[in-house]
């Protein structure tokens, strides 16, 4: 079903991005397509047989309502059977270790193991011991793998719009990602996705919350939000948690608003074309105004939508591409 | 019953002996050394080099409390096999070693089921809680070696001070372990880029220097030695470099994994990568042999740290730190530092038997005609690979299993008996 790949998919796992090449993230990118237009037919039947008869587990050890939900809606449109093991729900409350936990769901056959943990290195500890497909799906500060395949589909699919080429890429393209940057998984897998994609990142966020050498992942990093967007194509915006106001990360969401927030008034200095993206959950006319997060600039659901057909890609090449689990 | 060991090459460091050389050992004591003597057995340590059993001032044995990890008995036997003779150990046990009552245990312990010689070092502070201090004397007079709240730091600086005044009026040294903990907020590896790519919490260097400078100057101001463990980063070792050119009685260690491993190591989250301090840099690692070969650093110790494959096999962030040394330090000191030219054979073995004993004055870490006859024979040459399965330490919770190490011990002798023999009896 794959179009034209330059090359087989030949992991058994899909554990982040940073040991991925971009012939390998462009094949997740362009099997993708084919899975939005499942999800948009108009017949309603919004499914295919891909993955009938196997097992998805969607093994959660953290709350999460959207990627949760997206990779649920992702296995249903292959025609897989889904289970769901939550945190209260499972045995870590009797302190049963990953390892055995995973034993046993692998000892009632399972195809895809997609987890979300707070402890980083999880997805990767549990793949090289085990047989499954293992789908990270956000380990502690680590990686968030799927998100950022699929922001980087949607800013594909937008800067192609924009430029009238389907065929462009983001070489050259420049994104601003503005916020947290130390707590977040999701600035990491993307900083790996756009910069082997040819894509010019910028970092920008308190001083306090920006890790340490990130620079040495060949992106630029500023505290100015003006110079951060000042050419951006894309602004995206991160969600800052309160609780670290706690942890004196910064003195209140008062003076992050006034520095770091993307609003009618910050965003005067980025060129007009400029898109804003958001990994959700949003918390409104904090990081974001209301009124640009549901503006015309945004592609926030677009996303969303295109979270669930990233996902179907990644089960099905990793199912699919006839690497033994 | 004599026993020969012969055809070696004796290395002695507090007499400066280098040279092919036998030793008669007779009722646990060194009789002679020289040329061509006989003995009632022999052991032919031919192309071995013959020296002082080696003498670790860190490891941790978990005795009583933490069984499941190692004990008395297995960790000496961890010991011989690795070519010691003379351990420290530490106190963190549970409950943890703050009284005379719990020091006696540990030597009855020893005395009961330990091959070579366990040295207990007492807590600084009543159950380390790091507030009231303990009864030092007391702990001097049963034997204790040294005190120490090894596994964190004193945090307050009015009890570390008064704790340095009372154990060097006591006679006993503290040994600090450096960490400013409220620096990390759980923390699981040092701080930079690998920690900012793996997205592991960091634990920044300054951590450790800022309370090595801390507990040098409360020292001075105490007019107390101190001896610094596990020193990690190129800013401690200045720290120290400083004190000891202004003639501060400040003495340190470091540990084998600190010269051979950087933070690099951590990448696919092996918890066996995970250790406190951390492992470091490149520039730390250049940093930590630069300081071996100048003498900055003052000896080699293990931290040996014992954990369950169960504890260890875990996410990274909350596995134990620590892992075991005491079966592979000698070898790594050969394949690390002595293999690559940044140490003599001669250096290497001092840092590992009289300078140790120097710094806590123990009788121990030297070969001498009529003293206690613990001695190591060991083939600088031999290649062996680590294989954790073969361990005697009870834990396997190390990151160099598969290493091809050169240097291997061949025999270990406590008080004249063969603790350790891979060379067989008589030759």
């Amino acid at each position: 079903m794959a179009d034209t790949a330059p090359i087989a998919w030949t992991r058994k796992d899909l554990i982040g991005i940073e040991p991925l090449s971009r012939p390998e993230i462009e094949l997740i990118l362009d099997t993708a397509p084919q899975f939005v237009a499942v999800s948009a037919r108009v017949s309603g039947i919004r499914k295919v047989p891909l993955l009938q008869g196997r097992l998805v587990v969607n093994w959660f050890y953290e709350p999460s309502t959207r990627t949760r939900t997206s990779f649920e809606l992702a296995a249903k449109r292959l025609s897989a059977d889904t289970l769901s093991i939550s945190a209260s729900t499972s045995s870590l409350v009797k302190g049963e270790s990953l390892h055995d936990t995973l034993a046993n769901i692998e000892a009632m056959r399972s195809d895809v193991i997609v987890i979300r943990h707070k402890y980083a290195g999880s997805a990767q500890i549990l793949a090289t011991r085990h047989e499954s497909h293992i789908i990270n799906a956000g380990d502690g500060r680590h990686e968030h793998p799927t998100q950022a395949l699929l922001d980087a589909l949607t800013m594909r699919d937008k800067i192609r719009e924009r430029r009238g080429d389907a065929t462009a890429s983001l070489d050259g393209v420049r994104v601003a990602i503005i916020g947290d940057i130390s707590h977040s998984r999701v600035a990491r897998s993307n900083v790996w996705c756009l910069t082997k994609l040819g894509a010019r990142v910028t970092l920008c966020g308190p001083s306090t919350l920006m890790p340490p050498e990130i620079g040495r992942m060949g992106v630029d990093v500023t505290t100015d939000l003006g110079e951060a967007i000042a050419d951006a194509d894309v602004i995206y915006a991160l969600r800052i948690q309160l609780e670290r106001q706690q942890r004196c990360l910064f003195p209140s969401l008062r003076e992050y608003i006034r520095m770091f927030r993307i609003d009618r008034e910050s965003i005067k200095v980025a060129p007009e074309h400029a898109f804003i993206m958001h990994p959700g959950p949003i918390n409104r006319d904090i990081e974001l105004s209301a009124e640009l997060a549901d503006g015309k600039r945004s592609v926030i659901l677009e996303q969303v939508t295109n979270g669930v057909a990233v996902r179907m890609a990644i089960m099905h090449l990793l199912v699919n591409s006839g690497v033994e689990n | 019953m004599s026993l020969v060991i012969k055809n070696g090459h004796l290395i002695e460091p507090r007499a400066g002996l280098s040279e092919p050389m036998d030793v008669l050992v007779e009722r646990g004591r060194v009789r002679s050394l020289g040329k061509h003597l006989d003995g009632d057995e022999v052991l032919d340590a031919r192309g071995c080099i013959v020296c002082p059993g080696l003498v670790d001032l860190h490891v941790h044995f978990r005795e009583p409390g933490y069984e499941t990890k190692e004990t008395i008995e297995t960790g000496s036997r961890a010991a011989a096999w690795g070519g010691f003779t003379s351990v420290v150990t530490m106190p963190n046990t549970a409950p943890a070693i703050d009284n005379a009552g719990m020091v006696e245990f540990t030597y009855r312990r020893a005395r009961e089921v330990a091959c070579i010689k366990v040295l207990p070092a007492a807590c600084a502070t009543k159950g380390r809680e790091g507030r009231e201090m303990t009864e030092m004397a007391e702990l001097k007079a049963v034997g204790a070696v040294a005190v120490t709240d090894d596994g964190s730091d004193i945090a307050s600086s009015w009890v570390m001070r008064r704790v340095l005044e009372y154990g060097a009026m006591c006679g006993l040294k503290y040994l600090a372990h450096c960490e400013d903990a409220s620096l990390s907020e759980d923390g699981v590896m040092n701080e930079g880029y690998h920690s900012t790519r793996l997205g592991l919490p960091g634990r920044p260097k300054a951590m450790e220097e800022i309370m090595i400078d801390r507990n040098i100057r409360l020292a001075e101001l105490a007019r107390a030695p101190i001896h610094i463990q596990h020193v990690t980063t190129a800013g401690g070792i200045e720290i120290i470099r400083r004190a000891k050119d202004r003639g501060l009685p400040v003495t340190c260690e470091t540990a084998p994994h600190y010269w051979m491993l950087t933070d690099d190591a951590v990448s696919g989250f092996g918890t066996n990568a995970k250790m406190n301090p951390p492992l470091r840099e490149a520039v730390d690692v250049e940093a930590i042999r630069a300081a071996l070969a100048d003498g900055t650093i003052d000896c080699i110790a293990t931290d040996h740290a014992p954990h369950t494959i169960t504890e260890k096999d875990v996410e990274f962030q909350i596995a134990p730190f620590g892992i075991v040394g005491l079966e592979t330090a000698l070898a790594l000191t050969i394949t690390g530092l002595v293999e690559p030219g940044i140490l003599s054979i001669e250096r290497a073995v001092e840092l590992l038997t009289s300078a140790p004993a120097g710094i806590l004055d123990l009788k121990a870490g030297e070969i001498r005609d009529g003293g206690k006859a613990d001695i190591t024979v060991f083939d600088p040459a031999a290649e062996w690979i680590v294989d954790p399965a073969k361990f005697q330490s009870m834990s396997r919770n190390t990151p160099f299993a598969g290493y091809t190490l050169r240097g291997r011990v061949r025999a270990t002798l406590c008080d004249g008996v063969l603790v350790h023999n891979e060379i067989g009896g008589d030759a």
